[in-house]
């Protein structure tokens, strides 16, 4: 049933969010335009002269390109194949406890971090693995010198790791979860009078259950190839671990916004935002292809 | 479920209660120690003498925190940004979901419009003309530069549009012969079956704008438009150790206030603590509907 003069009450509706995103999305994407000029406050993006790809060539002959490309997918594929296959496991043990109010209280904790601000989770940690703080005191009783950790360049890829997966594995399992819900209690059932043990109805049964749900959280989180998390490291870096540390997120604020070299950050972030585009989007289609994933 | 009473099987459900209530104590031990620290005598706290249990107990940091002008400013901002933004994003999110639920027979380029939004989410144009674009609208140091500047939050409005393109059909239509228009089918018809999918959008909305601190950064050039977390991120995390030794590192941590640092941290995650149990058990719902396709 359709009716037709309800259409434009819908164009009504959508109206607003589609100003917002207009205002707020879609024009910043023609500023992409400075990208490829020697861009100058002063003359605006419509009069700034035309360079082509010379900000490109520029940026790739700077010695910190080479290393912002290599921190950023370094810490991005770790932080990926960490964030897939330790809530894999705690989701699988989840399932596995049988006392169920216990199994509430785990999930409603484990969740919390998720919705705790890395700038409040920066502070913490700073503190927790400062000079004089708790950890180093443990440390201490083993009579180990205190460690600077977040000045040592060599421990900061693991640490915003670390720190990522403890702050999100709960919240991943969200996904895991859903799908072990789906399994059909029978199977077990079976499996048990059949006389398999614990271990082989995890293998046989609850593994291919959600082999569905594993396989598409692997294909959409090629997305995230250059996505090393701005907001955690740039609130735990400092120039001392800038050499492992400093990643294209960063690099793009600290070169436009603060040094103000308008094109050659903006040339850095388009880099970014195409190769992610084009990485989503082949996951989306293998998703579609594979797990018969539709976004709408 | 089946009952699995061999030695062996009850032995790892031993083990499996510790190992995952032990995570779970992992997960919480941070904030807690936070507390601990904040509410300890400063001299303890700087000398590292502070574990799980306040040393020296007193509340000496909140108190000054509630004469610290700065910061209940920040706080205030806070508020109100959450609630100007939250609000707005509630109404915008069920304004582009429901027509953009219907199929496109009704709602002409419906996939078009969809397309659009998906790909406004996928790419960007990066900070730089983000921050000029911005700009030039001449909303640098105004509230609403925080409200609006993360633009539309196209992840729920897909969500709810998922949610109500799965509610049966004969709803829609026995409501449409009783004669409602879109706007009452909207708001009395699927406006309350989708309590869950709202619940759980609101709830993106509240922590995002709560603790967003970047675009406060970036869009507010002056400390006194610095929402609750950007000033937390200045004051606090920020430690300025371009220049520094190793040795000049510890003796500012022991100089710092340790104790009122961690009052305000506290504080700042006190909003979202509070919210977060009520709306909790709505999310996981939530999530699982909108995401699941016919």
């Amino acid at each position: 049933m359709v009716n037709k003069g309800f259409a434009k009450h819908y164009y009504l509706m959508l109206l607003p969010g589609f100003i917002w995103l207009i205002l707020f999305s879609i024009v910043p994407m023609f500023g992409i335009v400075m990208a490829f000029q020697d861009y100058n406050p002063g003359l605006g993006i419509l009069h700034s002269e035309w360079i082509g790809l010379d900000n490109f060539k520029y940026m790739f002959s700077l010695n910190d390109s080479g290393t912002i490309l290599f921190n950023t997918l370094f810490i991005a594929v770790l932080k990926i194949l960490g964030n897939l296959l330790i809530p894999l496991v705690f989701a699988l043990l989840l399932n596995e406890l049988r006392v169920i109010f216990l199994k509430r209280w785990i999930q409603t904790i484990v969740y919390l971090p998720h919705f705790i601000s890395w700038v409040i989770l920066s502070g913490i940690l700073l503190d927790v693995f400062g000079y004089t703080g708790p950890v180093n005191q443990i440390l201490s009783v083993f009579e180990i010198k205190p460690i600077l950790f977040f000045g040592r360049a060599d421990l900061f890829p693991a640490l915003v790791v670390g720190s990522d997966i403890w702050k999100e594995f709960g919240f991943n399992t969200i996904i895991y979860l859903a799908a072990l819900t789906g399994i059909n209690p029978a199977l077990y059932e079976a499996a048990a009078i059949d006389g398999a043990s614990r271990m082989q109805r995890i293998r046989h049964i609850t593994l291919p259950g959600i082999q569905s749900a594993i396989v598409l959280l692997s294909v959409l989180s090629l997305g995230n190839v250059l996505n090393a998390g701005f907001e955690q490291i740039f609130n735990l870096y400092n120039p001392l671990v800038y050499s492992s540390g400093d990643i294209i997120d960063t690099w793009v604020y600290r070169t436009g916004l603060v040094d103000l070299q308008f094109s050659l950050a903006t040339a850095m972030g388009l880099l970014k935002s195409v190769v992610s585009f084009i990485m989503i989007t082949v996951s989306y289609y293998l998703a579609s292809k594979f797990a018969n994933y539709r976004i709408f | 479920m089946v009952k699995d009473n061999t030695t062996g099987s009850r032995i790892f459900d031993v083990f499996l209660i510790v190992l995952l209530a032990g995570i779970a104590i992992l997960c919480i031990l941070p904030i807690w120690y936070t507390l601990a620290v904040s509410l300890s005598d400063n001299a303890a706290a700087g000398s590292g003498r502070v574990g799980l249990w306040p040393v020296g107990f007193n509340l000496s940091s909140y108190k000054e925190i509630m004469g610290d002008r700065k910061f209940l400013n920040s706080f205030w901002i806070s508020i109100q940004r959450v609630f100007l933004g939250a609000g707005l994003n509630f109404v915008i999110i069920l304004l582009m979901a429901y027509p953009l639920s219907k199929s496109s027979k009704e709602l002409p380029f419906r996939n078009v419009l969809m397309w659009v939004l998906v790909f406004t989410m996928l790419f960007n144009g990066g900070l730089v003309p983000w921050y000029m674009t911005v700009k030039s609208l001449g909303l640098i140091n105004n509230i609403w530069a925080l409200v609006l500047g993360g633009s539309v939050p196209v992840f729920s409005v897909i969500l709810v549009v998922n949610f109500f393109r799965n509610l049966p059909k004969e709803l829609e239509e026995a409501a449409l012969v009783d004669g409602a228009g879109p706007w009452r089918m909207m708001m009395q018809i699927f406006v309350p079956l989708a309590g869950p999918v709202i619940a759980t959008v609101t709830l993106f909305s509240i922590v995002y704008h709560w603790n967003e601190f970047f675009n406060g950064l970036v869009l507010m050039s002056a400390a006194d438009h610095y929402p609750l977390q950007t000033y937390i991120q200045q004051m606090v995390v920020v430690v300025d150790a371009n220049t520094m030794t190793a040795e000049q590192i510890q003796r500012m941590s022991e100089l710092s206030n340790r104790t009122l640092n961690s009052a305000k941290i506290f504080i700042a995650m006190i909003p979202v603590l509070i919210v977060y149990p009520f709306l909790q058990r709505f999310f996981i719902t939530g999530i699982t509907l909108g995401s699941v396709k016919e």
